[in-house]
C-alpha cells in the first residue's frame, strides 16, 4: 500500500510515481504500484539472499539489472519492469531452472515459465540436479531434484528462524547442494524437526511425508483440501495453526506467514504432533 | 536457541594438536562454559574468522577433512558443523571424500591453457603411472613456467618445485623500471636489504605529506585499480578515509587466480616489503588499523617471504602499535585462501576470510563502508598498492610523465604461451600488443589468437597487434586489459580445446549462488563441447547470445558477467564453430 509518511521515498515504476517507506524495497515499491513480479528465493520473513535473480528490474543509471527483492528504493530512482532487458532475464533465468531441476510440483514457477515463454527444451542433454529422494524419517522428505538452490530453508533453519543451523550449502557451483554435514542423515544431524525449512520451500523439495505418499498414490487432491485455522495446544505460545485436512484426515499443517507469534515458524509438536491426533505416528 | 550438536565422530590426537597449534591463544570455549550460538551478525565478530587457518590444520595433518576433526574444530570455533562442511567442501584444497588415496599427497596440475598447450596431460600420465596422487587444478599462477606443478604435502610443507630454480627477470637492468626495479635486485628475505634500495623511503615521506596530501597525490595520479576492474584508487581511499567506524581494513588481494595471472606472485616473492610498506601507507592515509594479506593457497614460497616481512617490519617497529614513531597502529596478518577462484571478488573474499562459504555478496552496500567485518575496508590489488610508492615518492605529474592521458602510469603484463621469453614485464600503457610481444622476444609461430585479460578477457587476433594497451583503447576494441595477461597461440594449438576447458573452468568456478551464472555456465560448457570443431548451427549461436545476455545482465558478480565472453570472441572472430 502506498504510505505517505515523513520518511516516505517516491520512486518511478514504469513511469508511475509511487510512495513507499524508507527501507522499503524495488519490490516493495512495484507491489505498491500494482505490478506483478515473480519471485523465487524471496520470502517476506526471511534475510533477502538474492540468489535466483528472477525478481531483477532496470533501474537507470545501473550497468546491470538489479534484483528488486532486495534493492532498497532511494529518493528518485527510475525503474522498469517491463522491458526486453527485464523479460529476457527473467525468462532465461526460469528457462535455465527448467533445464536441470524438477518443477513438476512448483506450479508458480511453471505459470511464470510459461508467461515468460521459458523453452528449457531448448538445450541438448543438459545436465540436471539427479538426486534420489532423501526418506529418513516419518516426517518429511527431501527431493532435492526438485531443488532450485533458493537458500531459503537454509536461512529457516538458521538465522531467520530456527537457530538450529542443521543444513548449510554445501559444495560449489552447479554441484552445490543442501546438506548436513557430511551429508549424514537428519535424525543424526542437529534437525529438531520443526519443518520450518518445509513451510518455506517454493518447490516441493521438502515436503511432508504424508503428502509424499498421498502423491505417490496418486491420492493427492489439493482441490479437495480444506483447511481450518485453529491455536495450537501444545503450550503457551500460542501459535496459529492452519490444519489442511484431506478425506478427515490431516494432510499438513502450516501457519501464516503474516502471523505474529510465529511468522510462519513452528516446533515439532505444532507441525507434526497431529500425528498423534490419528493415533498413527509410529508409521 | 540452541546449543551445537555433533555426530559421535571423534577427532584423534593428532587432529586436536594441529588445529590448537594453527589456533594458539585463539582457543575460547573452555573458558566461555556453556556457550549458545548466537545468530546473525554476532557470530560474524566471534572466531569464525579462524576456520580457514583450522581446516587448513587438519587438512594437513590428516590429509582430509575428516569428520571426527571437523567436529573439533566446530566445537572449539563454535561454528555448526553443517556450515564448516559447507565451508571445508566449498574450496578445492580440502576433500570432504574418502576415494582411495585421498589422504596422500596431493600432486596438483595446472591444466589450463598455457599449460595444456605445453605438455600438462604428458605430465599428469606419467605421474599417475607413478602412483601420484593428481588434481587437475585450474590455473596455478606459474604459467611462464608450464606445464605448473603444486604439491599439497600431507604432514609435509606445500611446495612448487619450480621455485628451486634460479629467478630470472626478463627485463632486468632495465632503467625505466618502475615497479618491477627492485626484483631479482633485493633480497626478498632481508629488511636491511630493502632499506638499502630504497626502501620505506615512501612511507617516510607519505607520513610528512599527510594523508590529505597523500589522498591527492593518488587521485592526481589518475592510479585505477589493477585487479581487473580499473576503478579510481584515490576515490576508494578517501571514500575509507570519511567513513565512520572505529575499526577499518586494509586488504591485500592476493588471491590471484585469474588464468593466466602471475604477476603478484613474484612480486610478493621477490619484493614482499614493498607490499607491506604500500600496505602502511594506505593504512595511516586511511586511518585503519588492521591489515590482511588474503593470498591463494597454492603460493608457499610468497607466503612465506610476507610472513618473514611483517616480522621484521614489526621487529623494526614498522608494524604494531606506534607505526614508525606516527602514533598510529597497524597490524597485518596473513591469510591462506583454499583453492576458489572466486574468492579473488573482494566481497566473496571478505566472507571466506571471514569464514563462511566464498560467496560474493550483493552490491551496494559498497567496502567501502561495509567491506570486511562489515566494516569501512580498501581492499587493492598488490599491483594497484606497488603504484603508490613511486606516487607518493616523485608526485602525481612526474607519475603521469609515463603512459597515457587516460591511462597514466605503467602496467605489468604476465606474457605467456607462444613467445620466445615468457614472463612478467612492465610497460608504460600506451605499448601496443605487438610491443609486448616483441619484447618476450617475439611469437613462436604465426600468431593464432591471443587471449588479452585472461578467461574472463577475450580473444583478439593478429589483425589486433597496433591495439595500443590502455584503458580506454582496449575498451574500445571490445577488450580488455583485465589483470595483464597476454597469452599467445600460434597456429599449431587447438582452439577448440582451448575454449572447452575456458567453458570448463566457469562450470568449476561458478560459486553456484545465482541462477544465470550457476546453470549457464554449464549449458554453454554443455554446448561448446557438443559443437567441438563443426560449424555453430544459427539457432544454437542465437542461445548462446541469449545465454551472453542473462549472465551479463543478471548475474550477481563478475565471473557471471564475464564467463562468456571470451567464449564469445571465439565464437565471433571464427576461432572456434566456424563454417568450414
Ligand atoms: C571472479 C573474480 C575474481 C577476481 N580475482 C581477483 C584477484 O585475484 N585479485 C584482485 O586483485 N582482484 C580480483 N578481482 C577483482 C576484485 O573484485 C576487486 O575489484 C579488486 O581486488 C580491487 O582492487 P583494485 O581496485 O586494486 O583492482 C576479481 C573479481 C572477480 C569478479
Ligand atoms: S526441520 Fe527445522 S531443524 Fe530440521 S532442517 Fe528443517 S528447519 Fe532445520
Ligand atoms: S530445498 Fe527447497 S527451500 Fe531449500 S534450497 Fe531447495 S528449493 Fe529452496
Ligand atoms: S555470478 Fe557466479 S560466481 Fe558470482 S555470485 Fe553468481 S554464481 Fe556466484
Ligand atoms: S527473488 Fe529476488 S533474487 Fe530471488
Ligand atoms: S599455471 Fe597453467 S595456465 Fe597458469
Amino acid at each position: 500500500m502506498t504510505t505517505t509518511t515523513e520518511t516516505a521515498v517516491t520512486i518511478s515504476v514504469n513511469g508511475s510515481d509511487v510512495s513507499v517507506a524508507a527501507g522499503d524495497t524495488i519490490l516493495d515499491a512495484c507491489t505498491a504500484a500494482g505490478v506483478d513480479t515473480p519471485t523465487i528465493c524471496y520470502g517476506p520473513t526471511l534475510t533477502p539472499v538474492n540468489a535466483c535473480r528472477v525478481c531483477v528490474v532496470e533501474l537507470e543509471g545501473s550497468r546491470t539489472l538489479v534484483p528488486s527483492c532486495s534493492r532498497p528504493v532511494e529518493e528518485g530512482m527510475v525503474v522498469q519492469t517491463e522491458t526486453e532487458r527485464v523479460n529476457h532475464s527473467r525468462k532465461m533465468v526460469l528457462e535455465f531452472l527448467g533445464s536441470g531441476v524438477d518443477l513438476s510440483q512448483a506450479e508458480e514457477i511453471t505459470g511464470w515459465m510459461q508467461q515468460y515463454g521459458a523453452q528449457p527444451e531448448r538445450y541438448d542433454n543438459p545436465e540436471r540436479m539427479n538426486e534420489e529422494v532423501k526418506i529418513q524419517d516419518d516426517l518429511y522428505v527431501r527431493d532435492y531434484d526438485k531443488c532450485v538452490l533458493c537458500y531459503k530453508c537454509v536461512e529457516a533453519c538458521g538465522d531467520d528462524a530456527q537457530h538450529t543451523y542443521a543444513i548449510s550449502v554445501s559444495g560449489r557451483g552447479f554441484g552445490a547442494r543442501i546438506a548436513t554435514e557430511f551429508d549424514v542423515s537428519l535424525p543424526d544431524s542437529a534437525c529438531v524437526y520443526c519443518g520450518n525449512c518445509v513451510a518455506v520451500c517454493p518447490t516441493n523439495a521438502l515436503q511432508f511425508k504424508t503428502e509424499f505418499d498421498l502423491r505417490k498414490m496418486e491420492n493427492w487432491r489439493p482441490e479437495d483440501q480444506s483447511v481450518t485455522t485453529t491455536v495450537c495446544s501444545y503450550c503457551g505460545v500460542g501459535c496459529n495453526l492452519e490444519l489442511h485436512t484431506q478425506d478427515e484426515r490431516i494432510v499438513k499443517v502450516t501457519s501464516p506467514d503474516d502471523h505474529s507469534v510465529t511468522w510462519g515458524n513452528l516446533c515439532i509438536k505444532g507441525r507434526f504432533g497431529w500425528q498423534y491426533v490419528h493415533g498413527d505416528s509410529d508409521g | 536457541m540452541a546449543d551445537l550438536h555433533f555426530t559421535d565422530a571423534v577427532a584423534t590426537d593428532g587432529e586436536r594438536v594441529a588445529i590448537d597449534l594453527a589456533l594458539g591463544d585463539n582457543r575460547a570455549t573452555e573458558a566461555e562454559g556453556e556457550r549458545v550460538v548466537r545468530g546473525g551478525a554476532s557470530r560474524r565478530r566471534g572466531l569464525r574468522h579462524l576456520l580457514l587457518p583450522a581446516l587448513h590444520a587438519l587438512q594437513k595433518e590428516s590429509g582430509w577433512i575428516s569428520p571426527g576433526g571437523l567436529n573439533y574444530v566446530s566445537e572449539v570455533l563454535q561454528v555448526p558443523p553443517a556450515e564448516s562442511y559447507g565451508v571445508a567442501s566449498f574450496y578445492e584444497m580440502f576433500r570432504v571424500d574418502t576415494e582411495p588415496g585421498h589422504d596422500d599427497d596431493v600432486v596438483h596440475v595446472c591444466i589450463d591453457p598455457a599449460c595444456r598447450i605445453d605438455g600438462a596431460d604428458e605430465l599428469i600420465a606419467s605421474l599417475e603411472a607413478e602412483g601420484k596422487h593428481v588434481h587437475r587444478s585450474p590455473c596455478l599462477g606459474q604459467c611462464e613456467r608450464p606445464p605448473a606443478v603444486f604439491i599439497q604435502g600431507r604432514k609435509a610443507p606445500d611446495v612448487v618445485p619450480a621455485d628451486a630454480e634460479p629467478f630470472v627477470l626478463p627485463q632486468a637492468g632495465d632503467g625505466n623500471l618502475q615497479l618491477l626495479k627492485r626484483l631479482g635486485v633485493v633480497d626478498p628475505t632481508s629488511l636491511e636489504s630493502y632499506l638499502e634500495h630504497g626502501g620505506y623511503q615512501a612511507l617516510t615521506r607519505a607520513l610528512e605529506m599527510g594523508p590529505e596530501a597523500v589522498l591527492e597525490a593518488i587521485t592526481d595520479a589518475g592510479l585505477s585499480g589493477r585487479g581487473g576492474a580499473a576503478f579510481p584508487t584515490g576515490i576508494k581511499w578517501t571514500a575509507v578515509r570519511e567513513a565512520e567506524g572505529a575499526d577499518k581494513h586494509i586488504v591485500a588481494n592476493c588471491d590471484e587466480s585469474e588464468p593466466g595471472t602471475f604477476k603478484d606472485r613474484m612480486v610478493m616473492e621477490h619484493d614482499p616489503f614493498a607490499l607491506v610498506e604500500a600496505m602502511t601507507i594506505a593504512a595511516v592515509t586511511t586511518g585503519a588499523s588492521n591489515g590482511w594479506i588474503y593470498i591463494r593457497g597454492e603460493y608457499p614460497q610468497a607466503t612465506g617471504r610476507l610472513e618473514n616481512a611483517i616480522a621484521q617490519a614489526r621487529d623494526a617497529g614498522l608494524l604494531g602499535d606506534d607505526v614508525a614513531g606516527s602514533g598510529q597502529s597497524f597490524e597485518l596478518e596473513v591469510r591462506r585462501g583454499a583453492g576458489a577462484y572466486i574468492c579473488g571478488e573482494e566481497t566473496a573474499l571478505f566472507n571466506s576470510l571471514e569464514g563462511f562459504r566464498g560467496e560474493p555478496r550483493n552490491k551496494p552496500p559498497f567496502p567501502t563502508t561495509n567491506g570486511l567485518f562489515d566494516q569501512p575496508t580498501v581492499i587493492n590489488n598488490p599491483e594497484t598498492l606497488l603504484n603508490i610508492v613511486p606516487i607518493v615518492l616523485e608526485g602525481a605529474e612526474a607519475y603521469r610523465s609515463r603512459g597515457t592521458e587516460r591511462s597514466p602510469g605503467t602496467r605489468l603484463f604476465c606474457v605467456s604461451g607462444r613467445v620466445v621469453t615468457p614472463g612478467l614485464y612492465e610497460h608504460a600503457f600506451g605499448a601496443t600488443l605487438g610491443d609486448v610481444i616483441a619484447a618476450a622476444g617475439g611469437a613462436e609461430g604465426d600468431v593464432q589468437a591471443v587471449l588479452l585479460g585472461g578467461a574472463a578477457g577475450s580473444f583478439v587476433t593478429a589483425d589486433s597487434m597496433d591495439l595500443p594497451l590502455t584503458l580506454e583503447a582496449t575498451r574500445e576494441a571490445g577488450t580488455t586489459l583485465g589483470s595483464g595477461v597476454v597469452m599467445v597461440f600460434n597456429a599449431s594449438d587447438d582452439l577448440v580445446d582451448v575454449c572447452q576447458r575456458i567453458a570448463e573452468f566457469f562450470k568449476n568456478e561458478s560459486c553456484g549462488q545465482c541462477v544465470p551464472c550457476r546453470v549457464g555456465a554449464v549449458r554453454q560448457h554443455e554446448m561448446i563441447v557438443a559443437i567441438g570443431s563443426k560449424p555453430m548451427p544459427q539457432d544454437k549461436r542465437d542461445l548462446h547470445e541469449d545465454m551472453v545476455k542473462v549472465m551479463a545482465d543478471a548475474s550477481i558478480c563478475g565471473l557471471g558477467h564475464t564467463a562468456a565472453s571470451a567464449i564469445k570472441s571465439a565464437l565471433a572472430l571464427g576461432l572456434i564453430g566456424a563454417d568450414q
